[in-house]
C-alpha cells in the first residue's frame, strides 16, 4: 500500500512541477505577486513528497520487500543491510529518483537562502527548476517507474552487481549528483536573469556561491569514483579517461571556468555574456553526462540497463533543453552589455585566459568521448578513443593553464604593475626549474614528465603560497602579525590559495605516479620472497572462506624493507554465489611517499598463484590536491560577502 | 588604451588560435589515440598493419585456455567463421571464462598472433561490452541476458 501511496506522491509532484514551471513565470512577466509568490510553495511541496518517495524506496530495499520489481531485481535478503540501503540507488530507476530529489532539495534551498532575493529573480530561477523537475519526473514516470509491483513475487532478489557492494556507493553518486543537478541552479540563474534581461555584479554575487557548491561536491564526487576505482577495479589506476567519467569531467571543466569568470562580473561587471554562456553550457554538459551514463549508449558499471525507449526520451529531454537556452540566450544576447575595459596584463585577462583553456581542455574531452559514437553511427565503424588520445590533446592545455596560473592569480585588476611582480616570480620560477633538474639528475632513466611535473607544481604551489603571503605582509610585519593579517584575509582570497594549491599537488601527484610507477606481474610460490624495487614480498599463506554474502579467498603477503617487516597485505578474490560473479579486492599499504598495491590473481599449480604488485610513488597526493580543491571552494564560501549576499536587501531593487 | 573593438578582436584572434591548437591536436592523437574494434574474420579480411593497436573481440573458444609457466596465457578467440591466437601476459579479468564474450587490446604480431596487453571481460552477469554484443546479434548468437 504504502508503495503505491510513494508513486502517487510523486505522480503529484509532476503535477505540482508543472504549475511551478509555468504559473510563477507567467505571474512574473504579468507582476501578478500572488502567483509569484506559489513558487515558493510548490518547491517544498516538491521536496516533501519526493523525500516521502524517496525514504519509501530505500525502506522497501532495506527491508527486502521483493514485490516490487525494482528491489526483486537489485537486491538480495542476505545483503549486508549497508548495501541494501546503498543498491537503492545502485540501480538505473532508484539513481534518477535521487537525480529528482536533489534537484527539488535545490528547490528547497533556494527557497531557504534566496528569501532575500528579489522576487521576480527568485520566482523565475524555481520555474526553471520546475521545468527541469518536470521533464525528469516524466522520464522516470514514463519510462523508468521504480514502484512498478510485481505480480508473483520471487522468493528472493537477484542481488547487486558486486562491484557496487562497496562504500563507495554510499557516496560518489550522492556527492556527484549533488554536484551535477547543482548546475541547474546556475543553470536556472543564467535563464532567469536572460528572461528578465537584466544581469548585474549583484547577480553575479548570487550566483557564484551555488557554482562554487555545485562545483566542490562535483568535485569531491569525482575524486571518490577515482579513487574507488582505484582501490576496488584492481587495475592499479585511477583515471582511466572512460566515457563514464568524462561524462562527469566536462561539466567540472566548465563548472570550473564559471566560477572563475563570475568573479569577473561580480567584480568587474564585465564577461557577462561570456559567463551566462557559461552557465548554460555547464549544465547542458552535465545533462549530456546523465544522457550518456544513462541512456545506455555506452555500457560500463554505471549503465545498469539498456532500454531504447530511455535513450530516446533522455536525448529529446538533453536536446531540447540546450536547444531553448543557446535560443533564449542568441535572442537576449545583444542586450547583455559588458562596460568595464581592461588592458592585456591584468586579473581580467588572467582569468580570460583561464576560461579560454579550460573551455578548450572540455571540448578535447567532448571529442574524444563522444568521436566513437559519431563513427559508428555516421560510418557504422566501432573504435574506441583511448588514454594516448586524451594524454596527448588534453595534457599540454593543463600545462599551459599550470604555467599562467600563478602569474594571472597575483595580477591586479584592470591594470597591471608587473614590474613590482617580476622579481619574485622570476625567482619562484628558477627555483623551480631548478629543483626540477634536481630532480631530473636524481631519478634512473631520461623521462621527462617526474621533472616537469615537479617543476610545474613547485611553480604553482609557491606561487600561490606568495600570492597569500604578498596579501598578509605589512611594512615590517612580525610573524605573528602576519598570522593575524592572514586570519582577517578575505576568505575567498583564502580559498582561492588552497584550490591552487591543490591544483600544485594534484599535478605533482600525476606526473610522480605516471613517470616512477613500478607494475610486476610474476607467479609467485608460497613461501618463497620476490623482490619489486627495494621492497621483499613473501606470500605466506591463501586461505578460502565465507563471509556474509561472498566466499573468499584471501592470500596473506609479507611486505619487508631491509628486513624491516611494514606491513602484512591481504588481497583478495571473492567468489558472489547469487550473481555466480568473481570481484577483485586488491590490497594497498599507503603513506604520503608511495603506495604498495597487491593484486592476487588465479591459482597456477598447487603452491603458486598470479600475483600483480605495484609501487606507486606520491600517488596519495593526487587525492590530497583533490581534496585541498574543495576545501579551497569551502573555505571561500564561508566568505562574509556571501552571508551578506543571501541576505540582501529587498529594498535596494525596489529602489 | 587600445579601442575596444581592437580588444575584442584580439580576444577572438586568441580564441581561434586556441580553437586551431586543440583541432590540430586532436587531429595528432587520434593517430595513435583511437583503437578500431575488429573481430576474427574480419582481421582475416582484411589485416591492419603489423604494430597497429587496435581490439579485437569475439568468444572464447573451449580448451584454448593454456596457462605457461612464465605466466603468460594464451587463447583463441573466435566468432562464427575464424579464429585468432592471443597470447596475454597479467592477471585475467574475474569473468575471464571458456564460450565467453572477451575485448582483447594489443597488436598483430605474426599472422594470426595477436598480442594484447588489456583484456575485457564482462563486468558482471549482465554486462557485455557492446561492440561484442552487436558483433554477437549479426552473427544471431547473442544470448539475452535474464536480467532486463
Amino acid at each position: 500500500m504504502i508503495i503505491e501511496i510513494a508513486h502517487f506522491s510523486l505522480i503529484l509532484t509532476f503535477m505540482i512541477s508543472l504549475v511551478q514551471s509555468t504559473v510563477p513565470l507567467f505571474g512574473a512577466q504579468k507582476n501578478w505577486v500572488n502567483w509569484m509568490r506559489l513558487a515558493d510553495k510548490t518547491a517544498l511541496i516538491q521536496f516533501v513528497l519526493t523525500c516521502f518517495g524517496f525514504g519509501v524506496l530505500i525502506h522497501a530495499f532495506s527491508v527486502s520487500d521483493f514485490s516490487v520489481k525494482l528491489v526483486a531485481l537489485n537486491s538480495h535478503s542476505l545483503k549486508p543491510l549497508i548495501y541494501k540501503i546503498t543498491g537503492t540507488w545502485g540501480n538505473h530507476e532508484g539513481s534518477m529518483l535521487l537525480w529528482i530529489l536533489i534537484i527539488n532539495l535545490y528547490g528547497f534551498l533556494i527557497v531557504l537562502f534566496g528569501k532575500k532575493l528579489p522576487l521576480g529573480l527568485r520566482c523565475r530561477v524555481l520555474s526553471v527548476q520546475g521545468v527541469i523537475s518536470a521533464a525528469f519526473l516524466g522520464f522516470l514516470l514514463f519510462t523508468s517507474n521504480p514502484f512498478s509491483r510485481e505480480l508473483y513475487p520471487p522468493a528472493n532478489g537477484n542481488g547487486l552487481n558486486p562491484v557496487l557492494q562497496d562504500l563507495g556507493l554510499a557516496f560518489h553518486p550522492p556527492f556527484l549528483y549533488l554536484g551535477y543537478v547543482g548546475l541547474s541552479v546556475t543553470f536556472s540563474f543564467a535563464m532567469a536573469a536572460l528572461i528578465q534581461g537584466k544581469i548585474d555584479a549583484a547577480w553575479a554575487r548570487w550566483v557564484r556561491p551555488w557554482a562554487v557548491s555545485a562545483w566542490v561536491f562535483l568535485t569531491i564526487g569525482i575524486s571518490l569514483g577515482s579513487y574507488w576505482a582505484y582501490y576496488e577495479l584492481g587495475w592499479g589506476g585511477w583515471w582511466f579517461w572512460d566515457p563514464v567519467e568524462n561524462a562527469s569531467f566536462m561539466p567540472w571543466l566548465v563548472a570550473t571556468a564559471l566560477l572563475h569568470s563570475a568573479i569577473v562580473v561580480e567584480k568587474r561587471n564585465t564577461l557577462k555574456s561570456w559567463t551566462i554562456l557559461l552557465a548554460i553550457l555547464a549544465f547542458s554538459f552535465s545533462l549530456i553526462g546523465t544522457f550518456i551514463v544513462r541512456s545506455g549508449v555506452l555500457t560500463s558499471v554505471h549503465s545498469f540497463a539498456s532500454d531504447p525507449t530511455r535513450g530516446i526520451y533522455l536525448l529529446i529531454i538533453v536536446f531540447m533543453f540546450i536547444l531553448c537556452s543557446l535560443t533564449l540566450y542568441a535572442v537576449r544576447f545583444s542586450s547583455i552589455k559588458s562596460i568595464n575595459q581592461f588592458t592585456f596584463l591584468s586579473r581580467e585577462s588572467g582569468l580570460v585566459m583561464n576560461n579560454l583553456l579550460l573551455s578548450a581542455s572540455a571540448v578535447i574531452v567532448f571529442v574524444g568521448t563522444l568521436w566513437p559514437l559519431l563513427i559508428e553511427t555516421l560510418l557504422s565503424e566501432k573504435m574506441s578513443v583511448g588514454a594516448p588520445f586524451f594524454n596527448i590533446a588534453f595534457t599540454p592545455f593543463m600545462v599551459l593553464l599550470g604555467l599562467l596560473l600563478p602569474v594571472g592569480a597575483l595580477l591586479p585588476w584592470r591594470k597591471s604593475k608587473i614590474k613590482r611582480l617580476k622579481p619574485s616570480l622570476l625567482a619562484i620560477g628558477i627555483f623551480s626549474v631548478v629543483s626540477g633538474s634536481v630532480v631530473w639528475s636524481l631519478q634512473t632513466g631520461t623521462r621527462i614528465l617526474g621533472p616537469v611535473g615537479v617543476s610545474l607544481s613547485i611553480w604553482i604551489i609557491l606561487g600561490s603560497l606568495f600570492d597569500v603571503s604578498k596579501n598578509s605582509t605589512i611594512a615590517n610585519g612580525k610573524f605573528l602579525r602576519r598570522y593575524f593579517r592572514l586570519n582577517n584575509l578575505p576568505r575567498y582570497e583564502l580559498g582561492k590559495s588552497f584550490a591552487h594549491i591543490g591544483f600544485g599537488l594534484m599535478i605533482f601527484g600525476i606526473s610522480a605516479v605516471s613517470a616512477w610507477e613500478v607494475e610486476d606481474i610474476r607467479i609467485v610460490h608460497l613461501n618463497e620472497p620476490y623482490q619489486v624495487r627495494g621492497y621483499t614480498f613473501e606470500l605466506i599463506a591463501v586461505s578460502e572462506f565465507p563471509v556474509s554474502n561472498y566466499i573468499t579467498r584471501r592470500g596473506s603477503l609479507l611486505v619487508k624493507k631491509d628486513e624491516r617487516t611494514l606491513a602484512t597485505l591481504l588481497p583478495e578474490k571473492r567468489y558472489y554465489p547469487v550473481q555466480a560473479t568473481t570481484t577483485t579486492e586488491a590490497s594497498i599499504n599507503s603513506n604520503i611517499f608511495r603506495d604498495i598495491y597487491v593484486v592476487l590473481g588465479d591459482r597456477n599449480s598447487e603452491n603458486s598463484w598470479v600475483v600483480r604488485t605495484y609501487i606507486k610513488p606520491f600517488i596519495l597526493w593526487i587525492w590530497i590536491g583533490a581534496f585541498c580543491i574543495a576545501i579551497g571552494g569551502v573555505v571561500s564560501l564561508s566568505d562574509r560577502r556571501y552571508r551578506m549576499a543571501s541576505s540582501y536587501s529587498n529594498k535596494l531593487v525596489k529602489l | 588604451m587600445l579601442s575596444r573593438k581592437r580588444k575584442r578582436i584580439r580576444l577572438i584572434f586568441l580564441g581561434l588560435t586556441l580553437l586551431v591548437a586543440s583541432a590540430l591536436l586532436v587531429g595528432y592523437a587520434m593517430k595513435d589515440g583511437i583503437e578500431f574494434f575488429k573481430t576474427p574474420s574480419e582481421l582475416i579480411d582484411d589485416p591492419p598493419p603489423f604494430g597497429k593497436r587496435f581490439r579485437l573481440g569475439g568468444v572464447v573458444s573451449p580448451g584454448s585456455i593454456e596457462v605457461s609457466t612464465d605466466g603468460s596465457v594464451s587463447f583463441e578467440v573466435a566468432d562464427q567463421s575464424a579464429s585468432i591466437q592471443v597470447i596475454f601476459f597479467g592477471i585475467l579479468p574475474d569473468l575471464f571464462e571458456e564460450n565467453q564474450g572477451v575485448i582483447t587490446t594489443g597488436i598483430l604480431t605474426k599472422e594470426n598472433l595477436f598480442s594484447a596487453d588489456e583484456v575485457l571481460a564482462k563486468h558482471d552477469e549482465n554486462y557485455m561490452p557492446k561492440e561484442l554484443v552487436d558483433s554477437l546479434k549479426e552473427r544471431g548468437v547473442y544470448v539475452k541476458p535474464l536480467k532486463d
